[in-house]
């Protein structure tokens, strides 16, 4: 499968803070992937890097498989990005600033490429409007029309749902995913949710305090076999009583709202259930949850 | 590079800031020459005092020519002021509102972007004095029409009235590159830093200080003097001289170009190693 993001040994000082250290990913043609850490891993020192805002100490980036550092213009021409939060000339329209933007970058922009970029991302009716009026969430939106409006190969978007409502987070979710599914786009997209990445990505990075976590498939890395449940019960107290004179007390983690919570590998569902049940417990739900923020937590070593 | 101009002309001309100049030059000009109008022959007495008892002056002194120098010898010291406004910005504003992430990432070389930036910044100074130019002098030729223009300085200099109009271009010309000189020290500040206040307060402080170092009789600032910019900018005075000292001009233009030159590279440089965390 082709390369489309190679980096390979990427790090940044600055001064005594080393704040990405020897970092190595890959990113394949037709990817959603998800670049995982918390606040102040490194995931923006790292997208700066691969958009030639900071210069690396060390390492290399390849893109499109050729090296930034060599063939920078090729390689912007076919990035469409948003770096950290949407900053835009303020007194200028939002039609203005794609103009100005599209222009800048060399692009035939029209009439009709930059309503129609507008208008996919629902302001098309803003356009005359000034960016100084606009909500976080609108900029957000235009941040993502500008990214999108020279139709580029890959896509880079740091955090790009931050600031949204849950129906705008949503909609960018889903213009995403159409982005990949439908129109062949690579997508490389950070985040600090977890849940988020798991919605949208396919394969996917965490990182923390520059460096890499774990890579991987998102399906692999988090269908573990452990599972934690949450267990509703007619009788609290009885099905408690029972279970600490039995094998599954060393599963049972404790009571939360009525509910009792295991933590077990998934095999081993039902025979809970079925000792539940034998013992005269009525169980009325069990539901499967697994702990992203534990699991990120764990991962990131911060657990 | 023509179409990075012009979209850099068209952020400068779209900010209110860039309108303070064209709108202090546009209510300062006309209020002198309204004043003038009315207390011409009041300044023209008291200018001339000293030799009017020697000389008989007679015919349109009170012209649009003797307007358009006083008004350019008066506003002169303060035009740096309203080039700052905008060179100052021309790079740290676009830190400040981290639209240099969005320029950045576009595939557009940083040596580019820095010359787009330098060149609408010219842009805006020349037609900054040319505004300067058509509200002295046009609006001056206008209200007053011409005649012959008198000129004191070292000596009483009187031009025949087909003898002054070139006398404007070329100080006008020279003008541009004094007032380059500002623009580009503002620039180079605020390549360096990430708020356009800076620069602003720092290209200004920089040319109060030059200024009053340089009339402080005191033999080791006197021995500063040849190296302040400031110290040639007055240049264009040289055209309204008889005969014009040209090479005391060319003296002074080329060190002014050097000094444009050098201010540019030291913004170039910087902002080509920059590393943008705005």
């Amino acid at each position: 499968m082709e390369r489309i993001i190679e980096v390979k040994g990427l790090t940044k000082k600055f001064k005594n803070l080393t704040a990405v250290d020897n970092l190595e990913l890959n990113v394949y043609a037709g990817d959603v992937f998800g670049f995982l850490g918390p606040n102040g891993a490194g995931k923006s020192t790292t997208i700066r890097m691969m958009l030639s805002l900071i210069k690396p100490t060390k390492g290399t980036i390849k893109i499109f498989g050729k090296p930034l550092k060599t063939h920078r213009k090729d390689i912007l021409r076919n990035i469409g990005a948003i770096v950290e939060k949407p900053d835009f000339y303020l007194y200028l329209t939002a039609y203005k600033n794609l103009e100005i933007l599209g222009k800048t970058s060399g692009y035939d922009v029209t009439h009709e490429s930059i309503m129609e970029m507008l208008e996919l991302v629902r302001l098309a009716d803003r356009a005359k409007s000034k960016v100084k009026t606009f909500s976080h969430g609108m900029k957000q939106r235009l941040g993502l029309a500008q990214a999108l409006l020279h139709d580029p190969k890959l896509i880079i978007l740091d955090e790009p749902t931050t600031g949204l409502d849950p129906e705008g987070m949503k909609e960018v979710r889903d213009l995403i995913i159409s982005l990949s599914k439908e129109h062949g786009k690579t997508i490389f997209l950070s985040s600090h949710l977890l849940s988020e990445i798991e919605l949208i990505a396919n394969r996917m990075i965490i990182i923390n305090k520059g460096k890499t976590k774990v890579e991987g498939s998102v399906s692999e890395l988090l269908s573990g076999d452990d599972v934690k449940l949450k267990i509703e019960v007619d009788d609290a107290t009885k099905a408690i009583n029972c279970l600490n004179e039995s094998r599954w007390k060393e599963f049972y983690k404790g009571e939360e709202f009525g509910k009792l919570i295991f933590e077990m590998n998934k095999d081993e569902v039902t025979q809970l259930n079925k000792f539940l049940v034998e013992n005269n417990v009525g169980v009325s739900a069990v539901v499967p949850t697994r702990s992203l923020e534990e699991y990120f937590l764990k991962i990131t070593g911060e657990g | 590079m023509r179409t990075l101009v012009y979209i850099e002309l068209q952020k400068i001309f779209k900010k209110w800031r860039t309108y303070i100049g064209f709108i202090a030059i546009g209510v300062m000009a006309p209020l002198v020459q309204l004043a003038l109008y009315f207390e011409g022959d009041n300044y023209l007495n008291f200018a001339t005092r000293s030799f009017s008892d020697a000389f008989l002056i007679s015919g349109n002194l009170m012209n649009g020519y003797l307007v358009g120098n006083l008004i350019l010898s008066t506003l002169f010291i303060h035009i740096p002021f309203l080039i700052v406004l905008v060179g100052g910005d021309l790079m740290a504003g676009e830190a400040t509102s981290g639209t240099f992430r969005l320029l950045i990432t576009r595939p557009v070389s940083r040596f580019q972007l820095v010359n787009a930036k330098f060149i609408s910044g010219i842009i805006y100074t020349i037609s900054l004095l040319f505004f300067l130019m058509v509200m002295s002098l046009g609006l001056g030729l206008l209200i007053f029409g011409s005649g012959e223009l008198i000129s004191l300085r070292d000596k009483i200099y009187i031009f025949a009235s087909d003898d002054v109009l070139w006398r404007f271009f070329a100080a006008y010309g020279f003008s541009i590159i004094s007032m380059t000189t500002v623009m580009a020290l503002s620039f180079m500040f605020s390549a360096i830093v990430e708020n356009a206040i800076g620069p602003i307060v720092g290209a200004m402080a920089v040319i109060i200080i030059f200024m009053i170092l340089s009339v402080l009789n005191i033999d080791f600032l006197q021995t500063l003097t040849p190296y302040y910019f400031t110290t040639y900018m007055p240049s264009w005075q040289s055209f309204f001289a008889d005969p014009v000292d040209y090479s005391e001009v060319l003296k002074s233009g080329v060190i002014l170009i050097g000094y444009i030159a050098l201010f540019y590279a030291v913004a170039l440089s910087l902002f080509l190693k920059k590393d943008i965390l705005s």
